[in-house]
């Protein structure tokens, strides 16, 4: 048994954990703040990969949307990242072994290498592109790949709950590759 | 034919009772719809953050305004025929009966006339001879119209 495993486990013995998992209203709380907090973080952040692709606010500057943006985007990606946390919390082993939540973590990955790429790379020169209605075509593709990355974790998020309907680990046979990428746990059997 | 008729009719129409029958059609427009809710959260923010005198507060507010515009309408066009969806898959059994669902539309209704008479009028004003004060209390009643559109919303939602 892997190591996460045993980890998440240990973390549903917990008794945060079950509080949290029994509630009445503080796991739909924590889920409700969770979905309306996209407003915050992918609206805002969305308005910023628009401008990159020069689809709005052409005649400002790159940099001044993002100043003034981003702060927002990352209050509400804190938000995001603690109600996450809390709802994993609630029930560590169900999210550990769901396909969904698997893919929006590697997802969530992707995309936070993909702005940490652009503001190492095309972002260190935007001094000579600040100005333009339509960033270059390197800027534009970070923009395009930011919006792609928000359309499938949200996606991804929406899907968790229904794992249970598709590829769960407790109903059994399951084809062997959901077993392999949901991490289900088929020697005990 | 009595509202509750009418929602029956549409929840067992054969395209809704076929979109019904799938697992993935539901969760997959409720995605989407989400996609829209982000994206008009965007486009409402940037406008009343600028009233406010928060985020772009270097732009002249008119033009943020209409900059966002174009995306707020994109965002509807998702939204709407998304939410509409929803509405139909389970018009008869769940949505007729949850005061949230009335609730929300009522706020959707004011909403949308607030945002695109009152908010577009007050935004796209010659900022001078504007009070300070009611471009705040206009970013003020948006923020709450549309926070209850969007809390009733997922109300609708839960279990």
């Amino acid at each position: 048994m892997s190591l996460l495993l045993r980890l998440c486990e240990w973390l549903a013995t917990t008794s945060g954990s079950i509080a949290l998992h029994e509630s009445r209203y503080m796991y739909l709380i924590v889920l409700s703040v969770h979905v309306l907090t996209l407003c915050l973080f992918v609206g805002t952040a969305a308005i910023v990969d628009l401008r990159l692709m020069g689809l709005t606010m052409q005649s400002v500057r790159v940099s001044e949307v993002m100043t003034r943006l981003l702060p927002w985007t990352a209050a509400g990606f804190l938000l995001m990242i603690i109600s996450g946390a809390l709802l994993f919390y609630a029930a560590p082993l169900l999210r550990y072994q769901n396909i969904f939540f698997r893919a929006k973590m590697v997802t969530l990955v992707l995309a936070g290498v993909n702005v940490w790429v652009f503001h190492n790379t095309v972002y260190r020169r935007v001094a000579v592109w600040d100005q333009d209605p339509v960033p270059p075509r390197s800027a534009r593709v970070v923009g395009g790949l930011a919006l792609v990355f928000w359309v499938v974790l949200i996606t991804l998020g929406r899907m968790i709950p229904y794992q249970v309907y598709w590829f769960d680990c407790n109903r059994q046979p399951q084809p062997a590759i959901v077993n392999v990428l949901a991490g289900c746990n088929t020697d005990s059997r | 034919m009595s509202l509750f008729e009418f929602c029956e009719r549409v929840q067992y129409s054969p395209l809704l009772s076929a979109m019904r029958s799938s697992s993935w059609v539901f969760p997959l427009i409720a995605s989407i719809h989400l996609m829209g809710l982000a994206l008009i959260g965007g486009a409402l923010l940037v406008v009343d953050l600028r009233l406010l005198g928060l985020g772009l507060r270097h732009q002249p507010v008119a033009q943020v305004a209409r900059d966002a515009e174009r995306w707020l309408l994109v965002s509807l066009l998702v939204l709407l025929p998304t939410g509409l969806l929803q509405f139909m898959c389970f018009a008869a059994t769940k949505y007729y009966y949850l005061t949230a669902f009335w609730v929300k539309m009522a706020a959707l209704s004011l909403a949308l006339v607030f945002t695109f008479v009152v908010r577009r009028k007050v935004a796209m004003a010659e900022e001078t001879r504007m009070n300070p004060v009611w471009s705040k209390l206009v970013a003020l009643v948006s923020l709450s119209l549309w926070s209850t559109v969007a809390i009733t919303g997922r109300l609708i939602g839960l279990p």
